[in-house]
C-alpha cells in the first residue's frame, strides 16, 4: 500500500475521508462477492423449493420414472430429461462440426474483408431474441419438416434441434476463433517452413493446439442448448413421452417448467417439482460451465 | 486412392466456406423475412395504440412501453452493482482463491438458464420478498441476468486503464479510492456503457425471466409504478404467436421486428461506441 502517513488534525474532512476508506473497501469487497452471492442464492432457492417434492416421491421415481401427469400427481421426469438431451444431441451434432469449419475459415482462410462482413452476422445472430427464433422456427421450419418428412406436425425435436443449432453457433463460432487465433503464428509457419500445405497446417498444427478452447466452446454452445427455453417451448410440439425418433414431438425441462409455472400454485408438489426440475437444469450447466471453464484454464496456463 | 496434399486442400477449404455460409445464409434469410413481412405492418397505430379486439387489431404500446420500462429498471440495478463489483476486481483483488471463486462465481452465473432466474426470481423477488409480479422484480430478475456481461465489461475497461494513471494520482496524495472513482473511472466510462448496453440489450430480448416476475397477458392501462405488472415485446410475441388463435400474422410479424430492431439498435449503439472510444483512447 501507499499509504502516506496521515497529518491532518483529527476531525478535519481529510481525516474523515481517511477514516472512511477501510468503509470503502468493505464494501466494495461485499460487491466484489456479489457473483458468489447470487449463485449461491439461487441454488438455495431451487433448493428450498426444490427438494420438498421429495416428499411425494423419490429421487429415483423422480429422475428415472416415465410419467409426467401433473394433474395425476406423477412427477416423474425421465421423458423431459430425454427430451431436453434429444433436442441437445441433435444440435450438437449440427453445430458442432459446422461452427468449427466456420471458425477456422474465419480465424485461418477468409480474406480480411470477408471476415469483416461475416463476423457482424454472427453477432447478429447471437442478438436475436430467443423467442424470435422460436417465432421463425414456428412458421418457417416447422411447415418444412412437416412436408419434407411426411409427418403429422411439423413440431418435433428435430425442428428444435435445427434452431437450437442456430442458436449455439454463435457461442461455438466465436470461442473457437478465438483460440485458433491465439496459437502463435510460429506453429504454423514452422509447419509450413517443413513443406506443409496450407491445409495440412492448420489441420495438423494450429487446430490441435486450439483444441482445450475448441472444447471449452462446444462445452458453451451445449450449455447454451439444453438451457435454451422460448425456442424449445415453441417448436417442439411438448408432448412429454419418451422419445425414439428426432421426428417425434418432445418436451424438455425447460419448456416444462416455462409450460407450467404459470398455473400452479405456491406449495404444491406439482410447484415443487418444477423448481427441482430446475435444480437438475442448473447442476447439469453448471457441471458443464465448470468443464468449459477448466479448459479455458489451461489454455491460459500453457502461454 | 491417396489425393494430391494441393487438392485435398482444395476440398477441405471448399467445405470450410461452405460451413460458413451455411451459417450465415439463414441468418441473412431470417433478417430479410422480418423487414419483408414485419414491415408493411409498421406504422404510427402499430407503435402508439394498444391492442384491441383480443389482440388481433391495434397496436402494441404497452408491450413497447413495458420492456422500455424494464430496460431503465434492469439499468438501475445492474449499473451500480456490476461496476463496482469491476472495481473490485480490476483494482482491489489479490489473486488467490478468493478472487478465482469470484471468477468462477460469473462464469456459471452467464451460464444458468434464463429459466432458472425466472424461478430465482419468483421465489426470492414475487414470493420471499412480497414485491409480486410487477416491474420490480421483473427488473431485478433481469438485473442479476446481466450482471456477468456487465462486471467482465466493466472490469476489462478498468484493467485496461494504464498503471501509470494511478500511479500519478496516488503520488499526489490521493486515495486509493479517491484514484479510482477520480481517475480510473472516468478513463473506463465508454467500456463500461458498451458493456452494460450488450448486457441490457440481451435482458431485453428475454422473455423466459420475465414469465413469473413480470409479463401480463394483457393489461388495458400502462403501469403506473414498480409494483404494476407490465406487458413486454418477447413475452407479446409469445402470446401472439402460441395463445391467440388466429392471429393476424401481420401483427406477429410486426412484434417480432420491432423487438429484433430494438435489441439489435442497442447492439450497435453499444458497437458504435467501443469503436469511437477505441479512436478516441487517450493512451
Amino acid at each position: 500500500m501507499t499509504q502516506t502517513p496521515d497529518t491532518a488534525k483529527p476531525g478535519s474532512l481529510k481525516s474523515m475521508r481517511r477514516l472512511a476508506e477501510p468503509l470503502v473497501e468493505k464494501l466494495v469487497a461485499l460487491n466484489g462477492a456479489l457473483a458468489i452471492i447470487f449463485v449461491v442464492l439461487i441454488m438455495a432457492f431451487l433448493l428450498r423449493d426444490g427438494l420438498p417434492v421429495f416428499r411425494s416421491v423419490s429421487v429415483s421415481k423422480f429422475l428415472f420414472g416415465r410419467d409426467w401427469y401433473p394433474l395425476s400427481d406423477q412427477f416423474q421426469t425421465l421423458p423431459l430429461i430425454l427430451g431436453s438431451l434429444a433436442v441437445t444431441l441433435g444440435a450438437v451434432v449440427i453445430a458442432v462440426p459446422v461452427g468449427i469449419a466456420a471458425a477456422v475459415y474465419l480465424a485461418e482462410i477468409a480474406p480480411v474483408r470477408v471476415r469483416e462482413i461475416l463476423k457482424p452476422t454472427v453477432e447478429v445472430l447471437a442478438g436475436i431474441p430467443s423467442v424470435v427464433i422460436g417465432f421463425i422456427g414456428m412458421v418457417v421450419l416447422a411447415p418444412w419438416v412437416k412436408g419434407a418428412f411426411d409427418l403429422p406436425t411439423g413440431m418435433t425435436a428435430l425442428t428444435g434441434s435445427i434452431m437450437l443449432a442456430f442458436m449455439a453457433m454463435p457461442t461455438i463460432i466465436s470461442i473457437s476463433e478465438d483460440a485458433i487465433v491465439a496459437v502463435p503464428r510460429d506453429y504454423g509457419s514452422g509447419a509450413l517452413a517443413l513443406g506443409a500445405t496450407s491445409w495440412q497446417s492448420i489441420a495438423g498444427v494450429t487446430v490441435p493446439a486450439a483444441k482445450s478452447g475448441i472444447i471449452a466452446a462446444v462445452m458453451l454452445g451445449i450449455g447454451r442448448a439444453i438451457g435454451e427455453t422460448m425456442t424449445v417451448l415453441m417448436v417442439t410440439g411438448n408432448a412429454a413421452v419418451i422419445p425414439h425418433s428426432l421426428l417425434q414431438p418432445v418436451r424438455t425441462m425447460t419448456a416444462t417448467i416455462a409450460a407450467e409455472m404459470g398455473e400452479v400454485a405456491q406449495g404444491t408438489p406439482h410447484y415443487f417439482s418444477l423448481f427441482a426440475i430446475g435444480l437438475v437444469l442448473f447442476l447439469m450447466t453448471f457441471a458443464i460451465n465448470l468443464i468449459a471453464d477448466l479448459a479455458l484454464q489451461r489454455t491460459r496456463v500453457r502461454r | 486412392m491417396r489425393l494430391h496434399p494441393m487438392v485435398k486442400q482444395r476440398i477441405a477449404f471448399a467445405i470450410l466456406s461452405l460451413s460458413t455460409i451455411f451459417v450465415v445464409l439463414p441468418v441473412l434469410a431470417v433478417v430479410y423475412l422480418l423487414l419483408a413481412r414485419g414491415l408493411p405492418a409498421i406504422n404510427w397505430t402499430f407503435l402508439s395504440q394498444s391492442p384491441v379486439h383480443m389482440m388481433r387489431e391495434g397496436g402494441i404500446l404497452p408491450a413497447i412501453v413495458g420492456t422500455i420500462y424494464l430496460i431503465i429498471g434492469t439499468t438501475v440495478f445492474a449499473l451500480p452493482l456490476g461496476v463496482m463489483s469491476a472495481i473490485y476486481l480490476s483494482e482491489y483483488a489479490k489473486p488467490g482463491p478468493f478472487t478465482r471463486l469470484i471468477r468462477l462465481s460469473i462464469v456459471n452465473l452467464a451460464g444458468v438458464p434464463s429459466v432458472v432466474y425466472g424461478l430465482f426470481g419468483l421465489g426470492l423477488f414475487v414470493m420471499l420478498l412480497h414485491f409480486g409480479a410487477s416491474l420490480l422484480s421483473g427488473s431485478l430478475t433481469l438485473a442479476i441476468l446481466t450482471l456477468p456481461v456487465v462486471i467482465t465489461a466493466s472490469e476489462e475497461a478498468l484493467s485496461s486503464v494504464p498503471q501509470s494513471f494511478r500511479d500519478a494520482s496516488l503520488a499526489l496524495g490521493a486515495t486509493k479510492w479517491q484514484t479510482t472513482v477520480g481517475v480510473v473511472l472516468p478513463n473506463a466510462v465508454s467500456g463500461i456503457i458498451t458493456g452494460l448496453i450488450l448486457g441490457i440489450g440481451r435482458a431485453a430480448g428475454e422473455t423466459a425471466p420475465i414469465l413469473f416476475t413480470v409479463a401480463a397477458f394483457y393489461l388495458r392501462d400502462l403501469p403506473h409504478s414498480i409494483y404494476d405488472q407490465a406487458m413486454a415485446l418477447p413475452y407479446h410475441l409469445y402470446v401472439l404467436s402460441t395463445q391467440v388463435p388466429n392471429a393476424p400474422p401481420k401483427i406477429q410479424w410486426g412484434t417480432a421486428l420491432v423487438l429484433l430492431a430494438l435489441v439489435l439498435g442497442m447492439n450497435l449503439v453499444a458497437t458504435t461506441i467501443r469503436a469511437k472510444y477505441r479512436r478516441a483512447r487517450k493512451w
